[in-house]
């Protein structure tokens, strides 16, 4: 009994204790809370208030609304500016003399370049840099209209160990009469300091220069002021450029390699600490860091217990295999804090994550890099690997093809730099016609972006989807005439019908580059729309030029002898609204690389291939017309009419650039123009002359010299009418007449 | 307790003599007990009352019962802001840590009331109502923490809104008091009035070691770029009057001038402009002759004429923001708030938010020398772009400007994300209106890629147990040159697929896969083995396809499918055995905001053969359902993502009057 009473008792001794320790868990804790806090910082949300509603404004409304009026004059205040924010405080309101791109007016933005000395030395790549500006449209060979000054000496190398370092250039640069403080001047450079600092000295004065300089620091940057440019290496190509590696979006997008990194580990000196941290995160499965100590002529001097084994890890794997098959690149700092890997591995797709503390990036001014690559922090490298494993799929997607849009739009070329470099100052400089941020960041990118134009984001052809927007339901016509006109059962008499009857069409200009001048209004028949002629100044550009008188965004281009239906201009107009930003229309023709001639070959057959929509009757956004005419150079608008031939293609080498994408055929009428009737050889159009056709070929030859590259793209499908031709009751049928075209 | 057991234990030995001392043994046991389970209930309380009576107690404070601190005077005063400072170089991240959220935890000092030796207090205001406000939505936010040992962000609760009601070298010693402080790493401080007479500095001239400043009136010499937050000037009016949106488009006066502290200087450029285009300006100064009682900041005269304050801003397209003795204006918030468009004419002002914000797309920034040209540039503006500025300018003022709140939340966004740069919101993110987003298209495979030859595409099949009807398509398929890899779903559980040796030979790689339940969401799954970016789905049923129609595969968004689709959806299919198809061409619509293309003619899909049996698509109330489906998908994504177009794409050379051996794709439409 009495050891039964006890079995009982201790079991409930027990269960006390139990009880007290499952609650008590917690008043543990607590208590320790209580306690580990040091006292007088017992902490609480903000609270609310009892007299909140009777605290005191920050300030009255009279003192915000009036506030101290400024005592000083606007103006002196300026002058006062430009004494005490110069040299390393230099802004464009007070370094830059901007009466001086005011000359010409809206299109004053010229730059200048100083001749080349005799027997002056340039690198490579400041001879490609010099080429881009005098091949750019901003060039002047006039110093009195410029708005903007190159030196001729090479700038880019300012490392005074280095081979191609200019010296004496302070006395040099002083001797230039247009010099002035280096007041609006810009000077380019890639490499600044030297062993053991690279620290951000150029070794002369560049006063109140713009510097557009690589591996910019935040702290020596002038913001709003300078430019900060890719670090890029002499073989980097001149004009058109690599296409990014990126070819096909793979789901999931992860490749084999989540992170890499292969180069130099620096033993000694700036930079080295980085650097030597980075084979901690290396685990050989799918992050691969690897460092090799053997650069330099003496590294054994300073080698350590890890070089060895370091340098046996780096020969097995490869630099190019990593790149192409890898997530994410690091991108650390070097000596300097850009470095070529940048360029690399946004060319390769692979996301560069940057550990370079205070760089300021490429262009900073304008794009938005956190949507293109990962911002690191060198203090925090052991985070890295977690970091970039918590990186969703979806946004690895976007990541990715960001890096080939800004690639593609800023970077494959010498040209590009240097054209960024002078769109960003141009844009400084008339800040009220500026691109904003998203043309800068969305495609095609800022350079085709002319902000002249417009500035309204709708107004362009390439941003409708994000806008949430649809292309305009109206189109004008434009006819380019060069015949005189003799009898009303001319060709471009019928041409007039069918366009007016569409109900898509808000109005016809007639282009008249005929020889006779244009025929008196009565002439022309009576039109549902109204019609309108204009003087093209027998140049065949003038095709392409931006009138004021086009209202609507979809423009159709005809030539006069153009044969067409109403349905099919319909239909091609439809199909125009879905695809706003390509050429729409009818005559396809193709490209070809000839392999004998070692040329680009041009030609008219009906292949199953297409690359080349002719605008003799084509749809297209009439901002292409404000890109023809001031994007492209004058060289090339001279080509054409010099030739009277060729802007069609031209047109397409314009559209397909700035795409990436092919024209669209629609439907099945190949032959445009009336065969000329045989009898008739007095009227033969002038594209049935041989030696038209011979022209068009060199035509493509020189356009591809000009962009660097074959822009045009190949195209297997043409869009039909649904039902076209199909075997159903013609009364269902939309579009029946283009069965029979 | 311990004790009492090794007793029991021994207890059988002691039983005849201890009756008496059993008796005190259990007194004692059950005291000890009872004062155990007192105890434990006293723990569980007492905590819990303590912290409850201290907010009640803080409910009920006062701001004046915030402690007094006296500081002496040779108290240190912190360095002057370093102007070279950068968030790696003067920001210590390591506080912030890596966490899952990607969100920074921010302190908020305790209020105390700082006097110096005499009891004169540092400030002439004290906490103001915009600061409480400010210090209470950081407080109920989820940046909060209570824990100062956990903190990434430290906010003193010393008010500095406004540098006019601050004793400079008094509130210096009170920030360096700060038992955190620390040089001042990691604090933020607000201030929109920045300077004093006469010159005016652009940022709060108090000492502040190496202090983040969200400041509202930076210029670029004073901003330090990725490091300090440009705010704007809240303007307290915002919270009297109410200002309805109101619908963008042409106003009745072109140019709006409400400021009344204007240079004289620019007044009379003001005054020519008028002049030269008349009743389009406006060009409003104080009133000299208001009766008593009317708060003068309230209305706004012309040659006598009187004009309420802030409603007059609605009545015009633009208005002018004219830099005063400081370079931020309260009344560019007003203006904001009145759907107005901003002009904006103070040389070096770094604009609110401009780290994040687009101002291009909502203002017009002028040179002040350009002042005489303001009109002619305003007029070049085209009107839509007017309307959509006005909208963007009216969106920026309820996002970022409507209250103290936004101000704070933006203000910690923005240095969050700095923090954490890989999970930052994104351009669209801080500049689209809700209107815009809801409609725009901003599609992950934006990029067009014109895609290589070589890779082909996968070819997938869904399948039942028609394995007749399976072969052939299979083996029809396989004629196709840019087959990759062919993937046979099998979504039988109850019926294996047949042995490797019964399958059709095809020359490429051929992979079954099978399923746990008979979806028809699993024709969409992500499955790993499909490696080509082009994927081609097809039912088992259809047989008649000839080999060239399969080289026009269509794209499918398969991932999407799966891991995006809203999940109604998915379930819907599931559940009905039907439509996935449908939507399919719903996501992929919404996503891309484009129609998809339907391929060459191709009407009837289906085969004559398998009548009835079990073919879904034969089904009476197949295509009832399928109307059905469209409806609920439309109900689901809000709109109707889908849009009509009227075109198909064909082969170049179809049906041309051509010989058929020069085209790529004769077989297509032989059927």
């Amino acid at each position: 009994m009495q050891a039964r009473k006890k079995y009982v008792l201790l079991g409930l001794c027990a269960c006390c204790w139990l009880l007290l320790f499952y609650w008590g868990g917690g008043v543990q804790v607590r208590l320790f809370k209580l306690l580990g806090r040091p006292r007088g910082e017992v902490v609480r949300p903000w609270p609310n208030w009892t007299d909140r509603a009777f605290l005191p404004g920050y300030a009255q409304l009279e003192e915000l609304q009036t506030g101290p009026g400024s005592a000083e004059s606007p103006r002196q205040r300026h002058q006062a500016w430009t004494g005490i924010y110069k040299d390393s405080r230099c802004r464009m309101e007070t370094c830059f003399d901007f009466t001086r791109c005011r000359r010409r007016g809206r299109d004053g933005f010229r730059v200048y370049v100083y001749p080349s000395e005799k027997g002056e030395r340039v690198s490579e790549s400041y001879r490609k840099i010099l080429m881009s500006i005098g091949e750019s449209r901003y060039y002047t060979t006039d110093p009195r209209e410029a708005c903007l000054f190159v030196l001729g000496i090479d700038t880019l190398d300012r490392d005074q160990l280095s081979g191609q370092f200019v010296p004496n250039l302070d006395d040099r640069i002083k001797g230039y009469p247009l010099w002035n403080e280096g007041r609006n001047h810009l000077v380019f450079n890639l490499y600044s300091g030297t062993w053991p600092n690279y620290n951000e000295d150029l070794g002369f004065n560049i006063g109140q220069a713009i510097l557009a300089k690589a591996s910019l620091n935040t702290e020596h940057f002038r913001p709003g002021f300078d430019v900060s440019i890719p670090l890029f290496s002499k073989e980097h190509p001149q004009k058109g450029g690599e296409r990014g590696w990126l070819v096909r979006n793979t789901v999931p997008p992860r490749r084999k390699y989540l992170l890499m990194f292969k180069g130099k580990r620096y033993l000694t000196g700036i930079g080295s600490d980085t650097r030597n941290a980075l084979h901690h995160i290396h685990n050989g499965k799918d992050i691969v860091s690897l460092t090799t100590c053997r650069h330099g002529k003496d590294w054994e001097k300073h080698k350590d217990a890890r070089c060895d084994h370091d340098n046996l890890e780096y020969e097995k794997f490869d630099y190019q295999e990593l790149l192409h098959n890898s997530t994410f690149c690091l991108v650390p700092r070097g000596r300097r804090l850009g470095s070529f890997r940048f360029l690399e591995s946004l060319q390769a797709a692979c996301i560069p994550v940057l550990l370079s503390n205070g760089w300021e990036l490429p262009f900073s001014d304008v794009i938005q890099w956190n949507q293109a690559v990962i911002e690191g922090d060198e203090r925090l490298l052991l985070q890295v690997p977690s970091t970039v494993r918590a990186v969703g799929n979806e946004w690895v997607l976007a990541l990715r093809q960001r890096t080939q849009m800004l690639w593609e739009a800023y970077f494959s070329s010498v040209d590009k730099i240097v054209l960024t470099t002078l769109e960003i100052i141009k844009d400084r400089v008339f800040s009220h016609i500026s691109r904003n941020k998203y043309m800068w960041n969305a495609l095609p990118g800022g350079l085709l972006v002319l902000p002249e134009y417009s500035t309204h984001l709708a107004h362009f052809p390439f941003y409708y989807l994000s806008l949430g927007v649809s292309p305009g339901q109206e189109f004008t016509a434009i006819i380019h005439a060069v015949s005189p006109l003799v009898s009303q059962s001319q060709p471009i008499m019928k041409l007039l019908q069918v366009v007016s009857k569409s109900k898509y069409c808000s109005q016809i200009i007639i282009l008249w580059n005929s020889e006779k001048p244009p025929p008196h209004r009565s002439k022309w028949p009576p039109m549902p729309v109204p019609l309108t002629v204009t003087d093209g100044r027998r140049k065949t550009s003038s095709r392409f030029l931006p009138n004021v008188a086009i209202e609507t965004e979809a423009v159709l281009s005809l030539d006069e002898d153009t044969v067409l239906l109403t349905s099919e201009v319909n239909f091609a107009f439809l199909v125009w609204r879905s695809f706003p930003e390509r050429i729409v229309g009818y005559p396809p023709r193709s490209h070809f690389w000839d392999p004998v001639k070692h040329a680009w070959g041009y030609t008219s057959k009906w292949t199953n291939e297409y690359s080349i929509v002719l605008t003799g009757a084509a749809f297209y956004h009439r901002y292409y017309h404000y890109l023809f005419s001031h994007y492209l150079p004058p060289s090339l608008r001279a080509l054409v009419d010099r030739t009277s031939n060729c802007e069609d293609i031209l047109m397409n080498f314009l559209v397909s650039s700035v795409t990436h994408l092919p024209p669209i055929k629609v439907a099945q009428r190949k032959q445009y123009k009336e065969l000329p009737s045989p009898q008739g050889t007095k009227m033969s159009a002038p594209w049935a002359n041989p030696e038209h056709f011979t022209q068009r070929q060199e035509c493509v030859n020189s356009f591809a010299r000009w962009f660097g590259y074959m822009p045009l793209v190949h195209s297997q499908f043409r869009l039909d009418p649904l039902l076209f031709k199909d075997q159903v009751s013609v009364l269902r049928k939309k579009y029946k007449d283009l069965e029979r075209a | 307790m311990c004790a009492s057991g090794k007793y029991s234990s021994r207890g059988p030995a002691l039983i005849p003599r201890m009756k008496t001392k059993h008796r005190i043994y259990y007194i004692t046991l059950f005291s000890v007990v009872l004062l155990g389970l007192i105890a434990t209930g006293m723990f569980q309380f007492w905590p819990h009352s303590i912290e409850s009576t201290a907010d009640w107690g803080l409910d009920r404070r006062s701001v004046h019962d915030a402690p007094l601190i006296r500081l002496p005077v040779a108290n240190p005063i912190p360095e002057r802001g370093d102007l070279s400072c950068r968030m790696h170089t003067c920001f210590d991240v390591y506080r912030c840590g890596y966490n899952p959220k990607n969100r920074i935890k921010v302190y908020i000092y305790p209020l105390q009331r700082f006097v110096d030796e005499v009891g004169v207090p540092i400030s002439s205001t004290g906490l103001s109502r915009e600061y409480n406000d400010l210090l209470s939505a950081i407080s109920d936010s989820e940046f909060y923490t209570d824990d100062v040992t956990r903190a990434c962000l430290f906010v003193p609760s010393i008010d500095v809104l406004n540098q006019n009601s601050l004793r400079i070298r008094e509130t210096a010693q009170a920030l360096a008091m700060l038992p955190r402080w620390d040089k001042g790493m990691n604090h933020l401080l607000f201030n929109m009035l920045p300077g004093g007479p006469p010159d005016y500095n652009t940022a709060l001239d108090v000492p502040r070691d190496r202090a983040l400043l969200a400041g509202g009136g930076f210029s670029t010499w004073t901003y330090r770029q990725g490091y300090d937050v440009s705010i704007p000037v809240y303007s307290p009016l915002s919270a009297d009057v109410e200002l309805p949106e109101r619908q963008p488009g042409p106003r009745r006066y072109f140019i709006l001038s409400s400021q009344t502290a204007i240079h004289r200087e620019y007044r009379a450029e003001l005054e020519r402009l008028k002049e030269e285009n008349g009743e389009a300006l406006l060009l409003l100064d104080k009133c000299s002759n208001l009766s008593q009682g009317v708060a003068s900041a309230r209305k706004r005269c012309y040659k006598g004429q009187v004009f309420d304050y802030p409603q007059i801003l609605q009545e015009s397209s633009f208005c002018v923001v004219l830099r005063g003795a400081r370079l931020g204006q309260a009344t560019l918030s007003d203006v904001l708030q009145a759907g107005c468009v901003p002009v904006i004419l103070a040389d070096s002002y770094i604009l609110p938010f401009s780290e994040v914000l687009d101002w291009k797309r909502a203002s017009v920034v002028i040179p002040e020398e350009k002042l005489p040209e303001m009109y002619t540039i305003l007029k070049s503006i085209p009107h839509r772009q007017v309307e959509e500025m006005q909208r963007q300018a009216r969106w920026f003022w309820d996002a970022y400007f409507s209250s103290m709140k936004a101000i704070g939340m933006t203000t910690l966004q923005i240095i969050n994300d700095r923090i954490y740069p890989y999970a930052a919101r994104t351009y669209e993110q801080w500049n689209n209106p809700p209107l815009v987003k809801w409609s725009s298209v901003n599609s992950p495979l934006f990029l067009p890629l014109i895609p290589p030859r070589s890779p082909g595409f996968t070819a997938v099949v869904l399948t039942y147990d028609r394995i007749e009807s399976l072969f052939r398509v299979i083996t029809e398929i396989s004629k196709v040159p840019s087959l990759a890899k062919l993937l046979v779903v099998w979504n039988n559980q109850n019926k294996s697929p047949p042995e490797d040796s019964l399958w059709p030979k095809i020359a490429a790689p051929l992979k079954v896969v099978r399923t746990k339940e008979n979806k028809l969401s699993n024709r969409f799954f992500p499955y790993d083995e499909i490696e080509t970016e082009a994927v081609l789905a097809i039912d088992d049923d259809i047989i008649m396809l000839t080999s060239d129609e399969l080289q026009f595969g269509y794209e499918y968004f398969n991932y999407l499918y799966t891991y995006k689709m809203p999940g109604d959806i998915k379930n819907w299919v599931d559940a009905h055995m039907n439509c996935e198809d449908i939507a399919m061409n719903f996501l992929v619509a919404n996503i891309t905001g484009k129609a998809p293309i339907k391929v060459t003619p191709r009407k009837k899909f289906k085969c004559p053969e398998c009548t009835a049996i079990d073919g879904l698509s034969l089904d009476q109330t197949h295509m009832v359902e399928r109307s059905e489906c469209i409806n609920k998908f439309a109900s689901v994504f809000g709109t109707m993502p889908l849009k009509v177009v009227e075109h198909r794409a064909d082969p170049v050379l179809y049906k041309d009057d051509f010989p058929e051996k020069l085209k790529s794709f004769p077989n297509i439409g032989s059927l």
